[in-house]
């Protein structure tokens, strides 16, 4: 029951998506194929909407964004190991929006099952459908490689087979007698041609839309670690990122919006900025104001000389009342109750003994190394943007929106971006750069936000307060009831989308809790949304990024409670309900030699998140060091069940717990007179290579399903220390940032 | 009046304020992307070159201050002769989203100049003013050793 009504709301939750985006969508909508973005143009040939063929070579178009995941190299290796091509020689160059890459992996059910089984069809086809419809082109919610893992294969295996039959055409020859090999057709004789003679007859030929891939045992990239091809330009200076975009003529501007969020602006006086230096232009943006000028610098300086008198914030002035706004959505019934399994509410009640806890977890900004920025050129009926982004239709139609343009009148180019975590999923400043650009046409404009800016106007990772109540049996959890407090990030995106008020069912609100694969025979996880208009959106791991940490906590506090040893008393919840996490459990208990002791002045914890498909185990040491703590140590294993890439797949896991590391330490967004309070890295740090822990990571590939790996590393970081440092101090920090509680000093 | 400017060998007239920190010359004026904005406030390390052969924060000094030849990440190597960290960089295949690396490079190099073969404490230290969101420090430091190593032998 349980379940079947878990997949219910999960499927209103989709379909509510679909209706409240304005879409009403036949079968023909959904059966129908997108139509190829790229167009053949004399010698280059579109093979179809990830191949391009010309007389120069071959070109990979990756429809998802670089933004650190080397995804680029693997979406290439994806397509080249089909079409059998020398991955070292293809070049690749993002998508532009078009419906052809929208990602279908993004409303994908990617939940544990107790048998290890592929997705019923129609239900997979449910989840396709809407991103597919709505043109979701989105790279986030680690969903690349499993979005891509059939299509892009598929469309290197149909170009070949295309490639293969022309040749035969040519040569007269039967099909069985051709082989291809590194880019060319390979003719019994021993004869050569290279697909690039080949591309413009292939393109004459009907693709099959089942080619047949290869089997795992044939590959030659996948599943093993490739060169990433944008290393060089990374180590060199000549990665062009969205920031250092030139054009001709460009100027250079920058943006002061309200720092109480969404309020705009009552009046202002630039009469000091419109003499200063190199000023160009002062831009009244309604809203807030804009300033263009020679160089950014100069720019900045003159946004800083305008003075503005702000409105008054649409929430609670300061932290503490902004989270007893979040705390008094306990008292509203549930925005939505993911698990709802045997009675929780009589368990608890009859239990002999009550465990509770409660715990909460801050606004946190995602502080990507390039603050925001697009550049905009705008010649009064067309509109052409560069702008590292996650979300180029997304990004297009709010451009167009702004200016008053239809879609087909601006172009997006999406750049390499230095660090996303999400944050450029919202676009609001690609929509800013354009008005900035409207006010100069026939200009290009490249609108940086400073650093503070940037750190005081994003779409943060929400505040959330959680209370826990539990009974047990021994060394088992019986009964379990879990409620999580937050504003809802799907609301504010629907309220984004459709101009309207709509509070839809957030999973969110809970996931990293109600998802995780704990045998409890009553379990009851209810997400309470809080009326808060303060921007929030999707940070790395989104909510599993606070409920890991309220769940992991609190297992954590019942192991200790129950006398047993906190890793083995997951384990034995965990086998009951999946193999492969109860695996990725004892690997990394095997990997960091946990025997449940530590010697005086260390300290070790353990936590567990199954997300995004993929189950992460990682167990952090600590240890007193110069009359701090020292974080020494981090184990983790993950089931990513097909590894594309180990060494990216290591480097993200590596990568998502510094994240996860860096906010449980030190993250922490605050608000005073309705303005966040941090504004730079100064009050806004993050690990630093002298505090930052020795890794030990193994992949595992136990899964039948591949999933994704740039999240999953998150979640489990911030619980695994916690439990760390009650261990070495016997102090449990039920808050984040741990830095408020302890001398982390080391 | 323009105020003359040695970078990467180059000198260049540049009629700008004085008070302009040298990264937005570098970036805005001279078209060297290579050298990156992230805090400007010398908290990151991302806008770091070299000037007299020592790290600096190019964030924070302004124009009419720069007291001798400029050194940034161009003119550190190029893709298709990178020097040997750079090489080192890529073998390890040390950048994510990469926007830190060219500072990291710069500091790096300074490091080694000074001292040629550093332990992970000199490297923790000479390093950790250098802000990486993405979490590459691991491969920063093996990439360091190993140009350490290719230097000596070199």
């Amino acid at each position: 029951m349980g379940r079947l009504a878990t997949y219910t709301r999960r499927t209103f939750l989709v379909s509510s998506v679909a209706i409240t985006g304005g879409v009403a969508f036949g079968a023909w909508q959904v059966a129908r194929t997108p139509e190829n973005p790229l167009q053949s143009d004399g010698d280059s040939v579109a093979m179809n909407p990830w191949l391009i063929i010309d007389p120069t070579g071959i070109t990979v178009i990756a429809p998802r964004a670089e933004m650190g995941q080397g995804v680029r190299t693997t979406l290439a290796a994806l397509v080249a190991e089909e079409l059998d091509a020398d991955l070292a020689a293809v070049r690749i160059e993002h998508g532009l929006p078009a419906q052809a890459y929208y990602n279908g992996a993004l409303l994908a059910d990617r939940a544990y099952a107790l048998s290890d089984t592929a997705q019923s069809g129609w239900s997979s086809t449910l989840s396709q459908a809407v991103p597919k419809v709505l043109s979701m082109q989105v790279t986030g919610g680690s969903t690349t490689t499993v979005d891509a893992f059939e299509k892009m294969r598929i469309a290197g295996a149909a170009a070949r087979e295309t490639l293969l039959k022309a040749a035969a055409a040519r040569l007269g020859t039967g099909l069985d007698r051709l082989k291809t090999d590194m880019g060319s057709v390979v003719a019994p004789d021993g004869t050569r041609i290279p697909y690039t003679d080949l591309a413009q007859d292939a393109a004459l030929i009907k693709p099959p839309s089942n080619p047949r891939l290869k089997a795992r045992a044939d590959w030659r990239y996948l599943g093993k670690s490739q060169p990433r091809e944008d290393q060089p330009g990374k180590a060199t200076g000549t990665a062009q990122y969205g920031i250092d975009v030139r054009l001709p003529d460009m100027l250079f501007a920058t943006v002061r919006m309200s720092p109480r969020l969404g309020a705009g602006m009552k009046s202002f006086d630039a009469q000091a900025a419109q003499s200063m230096a190199g000023v160009q232009k002062i831009v009244d943006l309604g809203d807030g104001v804009g300033v263009i000028a020679t160089n950014t610098w100069l720019a900045i300086q003159a946004a800083n000389a305008i003075s503005v008198e702000w409105n008054d914030a649409p929430y609670p002035a300061d932290t503490d009342a902004i989270f007893e706004k979040i705390a008094q959505a306990f008292d509203d019934s549930p925005n939505t109750v993911q698990r709802d399994d045997g009675d929780a509410a009589q368990a608890l009640q009859n239990a002999a003994q009550l465990f509770e806890a409660e715990y909460s977890a801050p606004y946190l900004a995602h502080s990507t190394m390039e603050p925001m920025n697009a550049t905009a050129l705008f010649t009064h009926d067309a509109l052409e943007i560069w702008a590292g982004n996650q979300a180029p239709v997304m990004a297009q139609a709010d451009a167009a929106a702004a200016l008053g343009l239809k879609k087909k009148q601006v172009t997006v180019h999406t750049t390499l971006m230095g660090g996303g975590f999400g944050r450029r999923s919202n676009v609001d400043f690609v929509a800013l750069a354009a008005r900035m650009a409207q006010a100069m046409p026939g200009r290009a404009v490249q609108t940086t936000w400073s650093r503070e800016e940037d750190m005081r106007h994003d779409h943060y990772r929400p505040g959330a307060i959680a209370r826990f109540r539990a009974a047990l049996d021994g060394d088992k959890i019986t009964a379990l009831e879990g409620r999580m407090a937050a504003p809802s990030i799907m609301s504010q995106m629907m309220g984004q989308m459709t101009g309207m008020s709509i509070a839809p069912p957030d999973a969110t609100l809970t996931e990293g809790s109600h998802d995780q694969p704990y045998d409890i025979a009553h379990m009851r996880v209810a997400g309470h949304a809080a009326d808060l208009s303060i921007p929030v959106g999707f940070w790395r791991s989104v909510g599993n990024s606070q409920n890991a940490f309220f769940h992991e906590s609190f297992i954590d506090e019942l192991a200790h409670s129950a006398g047993a040893d906190p890793l083995s008393f997951r384990l034995n919840m965990i086998r009951a309900q999946h193999e492969p996490s109860a695996t990725v459990l004892e690997t990394v208990r095997d990997m960091s030699g946990w025997t449940g002791r530590t010697p005086a002045g260390v300290g070790r914890g353990v936590a567990f998140t199954y997300s995004f498909g993929t189950p992460c185990a990682q167990v952090v040491e600590v240890r007193e060091q110069d009359g701090g703590i020292r974080i020494s140590d981090m184990w983790i294993a993950a089931d990513l069940g097909i590894a594309l890439d180990p060494a990216n797949a290591r480097a993200q896991l590596t990568s998502g717990a510094v994240y996860g590391l860096s906010a449980a330490l030190y993250g922490e967004i605050t608000f005073a007179d309705g303005m966040v309070e941090q504004e730079n890295f100064y009050d806004y740090d993050a690990l630093r290579m002298e505090n930052t822990p020795r890794f030990h990571v193994k992949i595992l590939e136990n899964k039948s399903q591949i999933s994704g790996v740039g999240e999953p590393g998150t979640p489990p970081a911030a619980p695994a220390l916690a439990n760390a440092l009650f261990d070495l101090t016997g102090q449990r920090a039920r808050k984040l940032p741990l830095s408020d509680t302890f001398n982390l000093a080391g | 009046m323009p105020i003359t400017l040695t970078v990467n060998g180059r000198t260049h007239q540049v009629d700008l304020p004085g008070d302009v920190p040298l990264l937005w010359v570098l970036r805005d004026e001279l078209g060297l992307t290579g050298t990156k904005y992230g805090c400007g406030v010398a908290a990151c390390g991302a806008c770091t070159v070299h000037i007299n052969g020592a790290a600096v924060r190019s964030c924070q000094l302004p124009l009419e201050d720069v007291d001798g030849p400029v050194t940034t990440i161009e003119a550190e190597g190029t893709p298709d002769a990178m020097s040997a960290l750079q090489t080192a960089w890529v073998e390890h295949q040390v950048a994510q989203c990469g926007y830190c690396q060219s500072g990291q490079i710069m500091q790096a190099a300074a490091l080694l100049r000074q001292t040629p073969a550093p332990t992970d404490a000199q490297i923790d230290e000479a390093m950790s003013g250098n802000l990486c969101r993405c979490g590459t420090y691991p491969r920063i430091r093996s990439a360091i050793h190993a140009a350490a190593n290719a230097m000596k032998e070199g």
